[in-house]
């Protein structure tokens, strides 16, 4: 419902500067990840769009609107924080009343705005009960049921899933996208460090790294397209292998990244060989970790169940065209 | 208790051992207990005696005369005394806490300059003894024409159990976690409300521990209370009760004064009983992480 607009956001804290010229548009109705290993300065950028840090520079607006000095609870957000952050003396119901109560709605506009969004995140057998009572899971839902009640243009979550387990993560993952979608037309932001969530999620994911913008795009297109060496090994798991020297010379690239599904198992032109070092069978498929005489091993990707033994001799090779091209900066030089 | 020392699975039919230990344990117990709690059960036992029999040394009651507390009561200015102890206590607890509530939300949650300064400040005000601040305290009251009225002693306590009140509650507030705050920020709460709203419920148990400590300092207090009042009735109870006479000038009352001590202590076992089933630990459980 509202479009953001960072116009060169800086943050600084004392003599450190965390945020350090972010621009970026987050389009109306988008779901919008931040991603970025710790300390990127994701988690501070969604506090300065959510008003709980003050910015140091630059604008930021709502659909045209400056906001930089709107408290956050007029600039019409919600926020999920990681720790739920519930009220842990009120009940489920007033958790989620209390934002309107302090704005003065009428009982009857609340009772609605309560039980709609309760019913939604199927949460309305526990709103007569206190946070502590409930499970981990069931918080979260609360936490972003208090959300749904603010009505708000932009939803912000803070990684809202790292405290649940594997399991929960994927499940409440599921009900985040479902929400996006019975949501039409709210913004959301997410932060996360977990490249699956973002992934998974997003329509359009934003990588920082170091208070900066590395790339922005659609997941695909940071899958295909890593505009750095760095968005190019913090997207995708398991991580993109990265040969250098007489690897990357025939390429005529500094570095050149594979991805483990990229890489074929068998000798053929272009083949290099070494020994394998581990195999993880998942099932469906298998992983094979591969000495190839560099630093770490090179993590091929093969369907089926096959098992390699520690030790043994293994050729693999490339596919044409899969190969990602970097120079010595960690530009790209496209795929070859 | 039976497992201390106890070997997993065996037990001995007469282990001499854990006897003993126990044994030890529990005249440990009664010692310690014996020490602390006898002054007071002697304290009632003298109260309930009369006459000469005050001067008999007996270690079980051994009459049930109600002549000491009928005294206290036929004393003019006793319930005035009582009273004025009442109002003082409560209007300091009440006092200290609403400044100290709002003053450590600041300590704890604002960033300003020189705030571990200040901390460090208000703490070394609790240090001096009271004798040290009496002359000054006393110039100051003057000055504010507060000599002889409660408002003298509410002052002055509330002086010295503000540092202890602040820093407690400083350091509970610190400890709440900084998401629920950030929460009601965005629900939009002001300051204020988060401090009503939110923090006041969360921080009930440290409330009633420092409320409590206040209470009891500000009832049993007696130096500002002697200096601070002239007249018979702007004094508290600990005062009247040593200002006590006897018939005549050689004769001091021990009865009545046990009789009294009684009285005026029993409030404060009763409020302790009371205060304790509210403090509920880990009132904060389910509302970060789990």
């Amino acid at each position: 419902m509202a479009e953001l607009q960072l116009t060169d956001i800086r943050k600084s804290f004392g003599a450190v500067e965390v945020i350090r010229g972010v621009s970026l548009t987050i389009r109306s109705g988008e779901f919008m990840v931040f991603v970025g290993p710790s300390g990127c300065g994701k988690s501070t950028l969604l506090r300065l769009v959510a008003g709980l840090e003050a910015i140091s520079d630059g604008t930021l607006s709502f659909d045209g609107q400056i906001v930089n000095n709107l408290a956050p609870s007029k600039r019409g957000i919600a926020m999920v924080f990681q720790s739920y952050a519930l009220y842990p003396h009120m009940t489920v119901y007033d958790n989620m009343a209390f934002g309107m109560q302090l704005a003065k709605s009428s009982k009857d506009a609340i009772k609605e705005r309560v039980e709609k969004a309760a019913d939604l995140l199927q949460i309305t057998p526990y709103l007569k009960r206190l946070p502590k009572q409930l499970s981990g899971g069931q918080r979260q839902r609360v936490a972003i049921g208090r959300a749904i009640v603010r009505d708000p243009k932009v939803f912000l979550f803070d990684e809202p899933l790292s405290n649940l387990d594997a399991a929960l993560r994927v499940a409440t993952r599921l009900e985040i996208a479902k929400l996006h979608h019975s949501m039409n037309g709210a913004t959301m932001i997410y932060v996360t460090h977990d490249q699956v969530e973002a992934m998974t999620l997003a329509d359009r994911i934003c990588v920082l790294r170091d208070g900066v913008i590395e790339q922005v795009g659609t997941p695909v297109e940071l899958y295909e397209q890593p505009q750095s060496l760095f968005v190019a090994g913090f997207i995708g798991s398991p991580k993109m292998n990265f040969l250098t020297g007489k690897f990357a010379e025939p390429y005529g690239a500094s570095t050149i990244g594979i991805r483990s599904e990229h890489i074929q198992i068998g000798p053929g032109e272009g083949a290099w060989s070494g020994k394998v070092i581990h195999s993880e069978n998942l099932g469906s498929d298998s992983y094979v970790y591969a000495d190839m005489g560099t630093g770490e091993p090179v993590i091929v990707r093969e369907d089926g169940t096959k098992k390699h033994q520690p030790d043994e001799a293994i050729s693999i090779r490339p596919q044409r065209g899969q190969v990602h091209r970097f120079d010595s900066e960690g530009r790209p030089l496209g795929r070859q | 208790m039976s497992a201390v020392g106890g070997n997993s699975g065996y037990v001995a039919p007469f282990d001499l051992w854990r006897l003993v230990k126990n044994a030890a344990f529990f005249v440990l117990v009664v010692v310690i207990v014996v020490v602390m709690v006898f002054p007071f059960y002697y304290a009632i036992l003298t109260s309930f005696k009369s006459g000469t029999n005050l001067f008999i040394v007996t270690y079980w009651p051994t009459e049930l005369n109600l002549a000491n507390y009928l005294n206290v009561f036929a004393s003019a200015s006793f319930l005035q005394n009582l009273w004025n102890s009442i109002f003082v206590a409560t209007i300091t607890v009440l006092l200290s806490l609403l400044l100290s509530v709002t003053a450590s939300y600041a300590l704890s949650r604002v960033n300003f300059r020189g705030r571990g300064l200040l901390l460090m400040t208000i703490l070394a005000v609790s240090m001096f003894p009271q004798i040290a601040v009496l002359a000054g305290l006393f110039e100051l009251i003057r000055f504010y024409n507060l000599f002889n009225t409660p408002w003298a002693l509410i002052f002055s306590y509330t002086i010295f159990s503000l540092p202890f009140t602040v820093w407690v509650l400083t350091t509970f507030m610190r400890d709440l976690p900084i998401e629920i705050e950030e929460a009601a920020i965005v629900d939009g709460a002001s300051p204020i409300i988060i401090i009503w709203r939110v923090f006041m419920p969360l921080l009930w148990p440290a409330l009633v521990t420092t409320g409590l400590l206040a209470f009891i300092a500000a009832w049993n207090e007696y130096l500002f209370a002697l200096t601070f009042s002239s007249s018979n009735a702007a004094r508290t109870v600990p005062v009247a009760i040593s200002l006590f006479s006897g018939n005549s000038e050689h004769e001091i009352p021990w009865g009545t004064i046990m009789a009294a001590s009684v009285l005026v202590t029993a409030p404060l076992v009763l409020l302790v009983l009371i205060f304790q089933r509210k403090i509920i630990s880990g009132l904060t459980a389910g509302g970060v992480k789990g």
